[in-house]
């Protein structure tokens, strides 16, 4: 049998490993429900488009373009500007900042904006008071209303922007002194290098960390619906729930979804003739410059801000309510609350960690349209509202489901019931689907930063595959990967919609038991598990923030 | 990977039937049934395991799940979702002398496919101090220009406002419906948003002087913990609308065996005891939801609003009639 084999040839396409052929297995059951999305196109859904067309679609577009426009513009100031002073100057507070800029991260948008509701709306304690204060009415004074399109762009944004500071703080430790200080030398003046040399070298992490941002934004449900809002998602919802259309609602979710998938290949044509890793071995620490006076408070105020009105507001309107709520809400099921949530965060932050490295290595071995546009699709999900990723889940499992079970019949005789549907394993798929684009997304921008040559030279010293992998790369990657894993972990504790629809019998998470309470318009008591969903978050934040920082000084 | 080996420790023990036990689909929230479920489980020691989330959702993963569904009970707060549910083909008929005689029949399915468990009315409120409650009269008359900027109401893709619209076409038909949607939107003080309790606030804080809500919305916030609910129900008061005509429009809370059911005999008994009476004393007091057994008292507040005449509507057209509803929302503006 010897003659007929080829000879082997390493990384050709020729050779496909075990690992690759696994890697794409895996790529492709996690493609299913994207696929099973955008298949709805050819199905038939009656009259529904002629009357979305003539009522309301125009609405949803104009509003999903705008929301997305709104919280693009505001969160890219609100997560670059604050990464660059944290990293590159040195203020009273800034290490500190340094993490806390991170834990509007752990605050579900809902949950901020029920509570931002709570204290801002008309009927709110600041708003009553000013009217007893003044003997004023309702429409005397002039105060600006947070249920609105442009609330909504601010509480996304207030939420959403850490994406962008962790990419973008990432991608700036990486960055040598070197290149800044050649700028430098070139009579480039620091406010100058900021917008000419590091700006643009981090541009593909802050494009990384803007894409999510987007996803998330066209795919939040709870805030615009709360907001009154009549977005994209919503009419999905509409379009499902009130006219009885299941296909429409797919078809529209599959319009968003190619929406998506247009802004990313432009974004990518956009920067393919750049290449962004250092060509020079020399990566020297960059010395943090030291503020003072005025400058250093401007610096402060800055980077407080965000933490300020993302976190520290919320929270603290959440601890005041369960301060009133806490002996009733606190229960013996609340410790399994904990549990359940936890639990499923941290298998599938590693499972997406894990996904996202075979897909982006196998990405980098057999370079091609398939593999570049199969991982482009595969971080789609992320612009897919839950519910919607949750019925196409579904479909495929609980085909696979029956098919099972004639085979299980036929063996052992009928009377099963499912064996996946209902299940832990298809929940967690599910989340895999809707957030692997997080992992993707930091092992990628990390991966960008991995010179070619540096593999070249590790194969020369006969150092490849899995021990290249361990021994070159995820020394240099750490960080990313750290990001990955704290991004999905704290999705996946704030996600709610397919959760609802998937979980198993007698199966709740903080999140579901906080939207059951909120959505009864019982914000009090929804405070406890949703301050909890906050707190839980914190921790890994917290702990990821410094490991990735000591990832940088390992290296330097 | 850590739950492989359970799912071939469930693939060896799914022959064998576990003890008695009832699986329900929930799209009404936890804390709003489930110590009815438990209180059933205390007499009969038969186990009820619940999923709650969104009605139209779980009625996709009953359809998805097919005959294998392990659902025996779907539970809504609406009869649109059931009737939408019994269309779809998902629920079966059974028949049970206590549920048919308990349960008027203006509030079940003729065949038996489900059955009202609980009775929610959709209502005017009104700032007490600015409104005369002698200017109120019907659901027609909120069109009225007189109105004009005062009238809070949540959005369209609310379904009680959907089974308010349905019913409207149902009694005027097509052309009259529209026109009536054209003038209430008209009188809307602000874009739709929130939930029920945001329009009773939303009156309170004189953001408009009219609403359109659910009565237990009132009645949880008449009885809540927190002082600042309280002092804005205390503001408004509810007016029952269309007392000299057809009556007050109503929805239920209600309930249907699936057909994909293998504890049949199970979800019946579960249905009977929704409707037993220290069940439906529960829906009065802890949910404030009028009981749909005669001769029940409600709690406090319930007992003192006074009597009131019910749209006598059979219910299952607000289903049929739903997405014609939507749809005459849409055309007329209403977010």
């Amino acid at each position: 049998m010897s003659e007929a084999k080829p000879p082997l040839q390493r990384g050709g396409l020729t050779h496909i490993s075990p690992w690759t052929a696994a890697t794409a297995l895996a790529g492709a059951t996690l493609l299913l429900p994207v696929f099973v999305i955008t298949a709805s196109v050819f199905l038939p859904s009656g009259d529904i488009w002629r009357h979305l067309y003539d009522t309301v679609l125009a609405e949803y577009l104009r509003n999903s373009l705008l929301l997305a426009l709104g919280v693009g513009c505001l969160s890219l100031p609100l997560g670059v500007l604050p990464a660059w002073l944290v990293t590159l100057y040195r203020f009273p507070g800034s290490r500190q900042l340094e993490w806390a800029l991170l834990l509007p991260l752990a605050m579900p948008a809902y949950i901020i904006a029920y509570t931002y509701t709570g204290m801002l709306d008309v009927a709110g304690p600041l708003q009553s008071w000013l009217r007893a204060a003044f003997a004023w009415h309702y429409g005397d004074y002039w105060f600006p209303e947070v249920r609105s399109l442009p609330g909504a762009i601010l509480m996304l944004a207030l939420v959403l922007y850490p994406y962008i500071y962790l990419l973008a703080r990432a991608a700036f430790l990486e960055q040598s002194a070197c290149v800044v200080e050649v700028a430098r030398t070139l009579g480039v003046r620091p406010a100058q290098a900021f917008f000419k040399v590091v700006l643009p070298l981090a541009r593909p992490a802050i494009s990384a960390g803007l894409a999510l941002v987007l996803m998330e934004t066209l795919a939040d449900y709870g805030t615009v619906q709360y907001f009154g809002v009549a977005t994209f998602t919503t009419g999905v919802f509409k379009t499902w729930f009130g006219l009885g259309s299941s296909i429409a609602a797919a078809q529209l979710s599959a319009l968003l979804m190619l929406f998506v998938l247009c802004l990313l290949v432009l974004e990518q044509r956009a920067r393919r003739l750049s290449r962004y890793h250092h060509t020079s071995a020399r990566n020297t620490r960059l010395e943090p410059v030291t503020l003072r006076r005025h400058v250093a408070l401007a610096a402060f105020c800055l980077c407080a801000a965000p933490v300020l009105f993302g976190f520290i507001i919320p929270a603290g309107q959440l601890l005041l309510w369960v301060i009133q709520t806490w002996h009733s809400s606190l229960d013996s099921s609340f410790l399994a609350l904990v549990w359940n949530s936890m639990e499923l965060a941290f298998i599938t932050a590693l499972l997406a960690l894990l996904l996202a490295l075979a897909v982006c290595y196998t990405r980098r071995r057999h370079a091609g349209l398939v593999t570049n546009a199969a991982s482009r699709l595969l971080g789609m999900g992320y612009a897919v509202p839950g519910t919607v990723i949750a019925v196409g889940v579904l479909i495929p499992f609980t085909w696979l489901d029956r098919h099972l079970l004639a085979w299980y019949d036929a063996l052992f005789g009928a009377g099963a019931g499912l064996l996946l549907s209902g299940t832990i394993f298809i929940l967690v798929f599910a989340y895999l689907v809707r957030f692997l684009a997080l992992s993707l997304n930091a092992v990628e921008a990390g991966l960008a930063k991995v010179k070619p040559s540096m593999d070249e030279a590790g194969r020369s010293l006969g150092v490849s595959g899995f021990s290249l992998l361990r021994r070159v790369h995820i020394p240099i990657l750490r960080g990313s990967l750290l990001t990955g894993l704290l991004l999905v972990f704290v999705d996946v504790l704030k996600e709610l919609p397919a959760t609802l629809i998937l979980r198993p019998f007698n199966f709740n998470t903080l999140a579901v038991r906080a939207y059951e309470l909120a959505n009864e318009e019982r914000l009090a008591e929804a405070a406890l598990p949703a301050l909890a969903i906050v707190l839980a978050g914190i921790i890994p934040v917290i702990i990821l923030s410094r490991a990735i920082s000591r990832s940088r000084a390992a290296y330097a | 990977m850590k739950y492989l080996p359970l799912l071939f420790s469930l693939l060896l023990a799914l022959p064998t039937a576990p003890a008695e036990q009832v699986n329900v689909y929930s799209g009404r929230k936890e804390a709003l049934i489930k110590p009815l479920f438990d209180a059933f489980t205390q007499e009969t020691g038969i186990r009820v395991n619940l999923v709650t989330g969104k009605a139209d959702a779980l009625i996709k993963r009953l359809e998805l799940e097919g005959e294998r569904s392990p659902a025996d009970l779907l539970v809504t707060v609406d009869a649109g979702r059931l009737y939408r549910a019994q269309a779809l083909g998902l629920l079966q008929p059974v028949s049970s002398a206590q549920l048919e005689r308990t349960v008027p029949e203006v509030y079940r399915d003729p065949q038996g496919y489900w059955y009202g468990l609980s009775i929610r009315a959709r209502v005017i409120v009104y700032a007490k101090e600015q409104v005369n409650p002698a200017q109120l009269s019907t659901y027609e008359a909120l069109a009225d220009p007189v109105w004009s900027g005062q009238l809070c109401v949540r959005s369209s893709a609310n379904i009680y406002n959907q089974s308010l619209v349905a019913a409207m076409l149902v009694h005027h038909g097509q052309d009259a419906t529209e026109q009536w949607l054209r003038g209430l939107v008209a009188n809307f003080a602000r874009a739709p948003k929130g939930g029920d309790r945001d329009q009773i606030k939303a009156v309170a804080a004189g953001q408009c002087r009219l609403a359109l809500v659910n009565t237990y919305y009132l009645a949880g916030m008449l009885s809540s913990a927190i002082a600042a609910e309280v002092n804005a129900a205390r503001q408004v008061a509810l007016f029952w609308p269309n007392q000299m005509d057809r009556g007050a429009h109503v929805n239920i809370s209600g309930a249907g065996v699936t057909r994909s059911a293998q504890h049949k005999d199970s979800a019946v008994r579960l249905l009977e005891y929704l409707v037993s009476v220290p069940a439906q004393e529960w829906y009065g007091k802890t949910n404030h939801e009028f009981p749909i057994r005669a001769g029940v008292a409600g709690g406090e507040i319930l007992q003192s609003w006074c009597e009131f005449k019910a749209d006598d509507l059979n219910l299952t057209v607000l289903g049929e009639k739903n997405q014609a509803a939507v749809r005459a929302m849409d055309r007329a503006g209403w977010k």
